[in-house]
């Protein structure tokens, strides 16, 4: 902004930046503070004042992916002086590990949902991207009667409350046998995500200049040839940040995981809330298990930030 | 297809079918039939934890919640929580906007980190901030100056605390269109009122609100369809009446109280008020299309 620079509006400056960053402490906090507590001891949790310095250990993340129960009676020392370093810090903390009869610790659900949860969200999102980029080629290059009754029709099965849709679809999944299958769920988000991935698409491909294909088509390329040589070629970009936010839909979705699985086919968001009833809370352990969770999305936020606006709006908006 | 051998491969006509009518038909399966589905069941007193006959009722599901003096409350508490939340990320992300519209170092890097609580899964958010809402150990009551305060379980406040965790998580879509729309402004403009010797207050309201005002007003109503339909926070962060969200109504009717009919009725009744409000975001985006 090309304003007149007067000291006052030299202080002015100053300030709003003071606040922005006033603004980002408070934002960071608890960001901050769900990748602290993983590395917290679960004494270090629980402190009044909250423990802001403090120091780190992983005994969370090996609590993440095993089953334990509380130890009631006594550490037996001739089993602690045994046990290798990482048992030995679960001990230190008053628990110790569930072993089946052959003294295997068994595991806890969180890697088998973490699993499911990668499963579903990257089937479901090849799905709903492959469809999206064809479905809106087709509306970019075509003339089809009652297009923008389609398009709209199209945008609004994304609109109704999850909750809405999960009812009836449950009570169908019961009469086919898909409630807590992982197909069940697949079906679920790519039909839930391809809505998005039509528009998002549609705005990426009519960017494309129709010229390219033309001059392809005078050359004596059919249609599917330039389709698949010219035109998705030129529209990795956009496949990529539509595919990166479909991906973050059906890894971050919980009602309809929470409704239609329970066990086989759980993901991690039903999951991660469910271990608060499970004894007295170990935050640590929830930390742990939230962070791992959102590593990935933070990674792709960061790969994403230039179309972020894009996706978070349908498309509505372009830059 | 005669036509399309002249020349080789398939018809565009062929093509735009192929490309299009899967997609249309998978949408229709999975998103219309089921509604129709339930449409049907709407009528009825079925329950899906019992083996007992179906019987239709008629308009009777639908009389008896419409007279339910608590459902209206759900209805009620919504619109609590749409304005609360709505209101709350206007004015912290439109006021980070404005403030982040200048020559800033790092401004990339901090656009960025603001944008990840929003990327973040709202079941794991909410979880998380019990944890920080946490009376005797939280850091809220420590940032805050409010030692002791209990949070989640006042009913008081319960509500307001959901939207606080809402606005954290989406303030900064409000900041991002914001500052789509003042980066567009033209700096003449400013220039000109500079010249003009304007006041500041001025400038704000004659320049640069009613040129953010389109894609401030599409961030509103992106919003409020959303906080209209809250489940995940709200459930994963309290269980009483008094967050008792309209989403998490049908779901306790449909899934612990078993009230199939009566919770289509209740989803048909949600579905309809949903239409409604997509119906106004529609007009007002042919009309921004229309300038």
């Amino acid at each position: 902004m090309a304003i007149v620079q007067s000291s006052l509006s030299r202080w002015w400056n100053r300030g709003a930046i003071a606040l922005v960053l006033v603004l980002m402490v408070i934002m960071m906090i608890p960001l901050y503070w769900i990748g602290s507590t993983a590395f917290k001891s679960r004494a270090d949790t629980t402190t009044v004042p909250p423990t802001v310095f403090f120091k780190p250990e992983i005994t969370a993340f090996i609590k993440l992916f095993t089953a334990r129960a509380q130890e009631r009676g006594v550490t037996d020392p001739a089993a602690y002086a045994k046990a290798p370093w990482w048992e030995k810090q679960v001990m230190d903390g008053g628990d110790r590990f569930i072993k089946d009869a052959d003294g295997n610790i068994e595991s806890s659900g969180y890697g088998a949902r973490f699993l499911n949860s990668i499963i579903i969200a990257v089937t479901s999102t090849f799905l709903a991207v492959a469809m999206g980029t064809i479905t809106a080629y087709g509306f970019s290059r075509f003339k089809m009667p009652g297009e923008d009754d389609w398009l709209f029709f199209i945008l609004s099965t994304r609109m109704l409350p999850p909750v809405v849709v999960a009812i009836p679809m449950f009570l169908m999944y019961r009469v086919v046998g898909l409630v807590d299958t992982h197909i069940g769920l697949i079906i679920l988000y790519t039909a839930f995500n391809l809505s998005f991935s039509v528009w998002l698409m549609k705005g990426f491909i009519d960017e494309i200049p129709k010229e390219y294909e033309e001059a392809a088509l005078v050359d004596g390329y059919t249609r599917m040839e330039a389709f698949f040589k010219i035109v998705l070629p030129q529209a990795t970009t956009g496949i990529a940040a539509t595919a990166v936010f479909c991906f973050i839909t059906a890894w971050n979705e919980y009602a309809f995981a929470l409704m239609m699985t329970n066990k086989n086919a759980q993901t991690a968001p039903p999951y991660i809330p469910s271990q608060l009833g499970s004894g007295l809370t170990d935050w640590t352990v929830i930390a742990a298990g939230s962070l791992l969770f959102l590593i990935p999305v933070a990674l792709f936020t960061f790969f994403l930030r230039d179309h972020l606006l894009r996706g978070v709006t349908f498309g509505a908006i372009r830059r | 297809m005669p036509a399309s051998v002249a020349r080789r491969g398939m018809s565009d006509l062929a093509i735009r079918n192929w490309f299009i009518i899967p997609t249309i038909a998978f949408l229709i399966v999975f998103n219309i039939f089921p509604l129709l589905y339930s449409l049907g069941y709407s009528f009825t007193d079925y329950r899906a934890s019992m083996n007992d006959p179906v019987k239709f009722v008629g308009l009777q599901n639908y009389r008896e919640l419409l007279e339910d003096e608590y459902i209206w409350a759900n209805f009620a508490l919504t619109a609590k929580y749409v304005i609360m939340s709505v209101v709350g990320q206007v004015v912290v992300g439109f006021g980070a906007a404005l403030l982040l519209n200048r020559p800033i170092p790092y401004k990339g890097a901090l656009t960025t980190v603001l944008m990840l609580p929003m990327m973040m899964c709202m079941a794991v958010v909410g979880l998380f901030w019990q944890l920080l809402y946490s009376p005797s150990w939280g850091i809220v009551n420590y940032v805050f100056f409010t030692e002791g305060k209990v949070w989640l379980s006042d009913p008081e406040v319960a509500l307001l605390a959901i939207a606080i965790t809402d606005i954290w998580m989406w303030a900064p879509f409000v900041m991002l269109l914001s500052l789509a729309g003042l980066s567009a402004i033209p700096p003449s403009l400013y220039e000109a009122a500079a010249i003009d010797r304007a006041s500041r207050w001025f400038v704000f309201r004659r320049i640069t609100l009613p040129l953010v005002a389109p894609l401030l007003l599409i961030a509103i109503i992106f919003r409020t369809m959303e906080a209209f339909k809250t489940f995940d926070i709200a459930f994963v962060m309290a269980s009483m009446d008094e967050t008792e969200l309209v989403a998490i109504k049908l779901y306790k009717m449909a899934f612990q109280e078993w009230q199939t009919g009566r919770s289509c009725a209740l989803a048909y009744i949600v579905l309809l008020a949903v239409l409604a409000i997509t119906n106004i975001y529609v007009k007002y985006l042919n009309r921004l299309k229309a300038r």
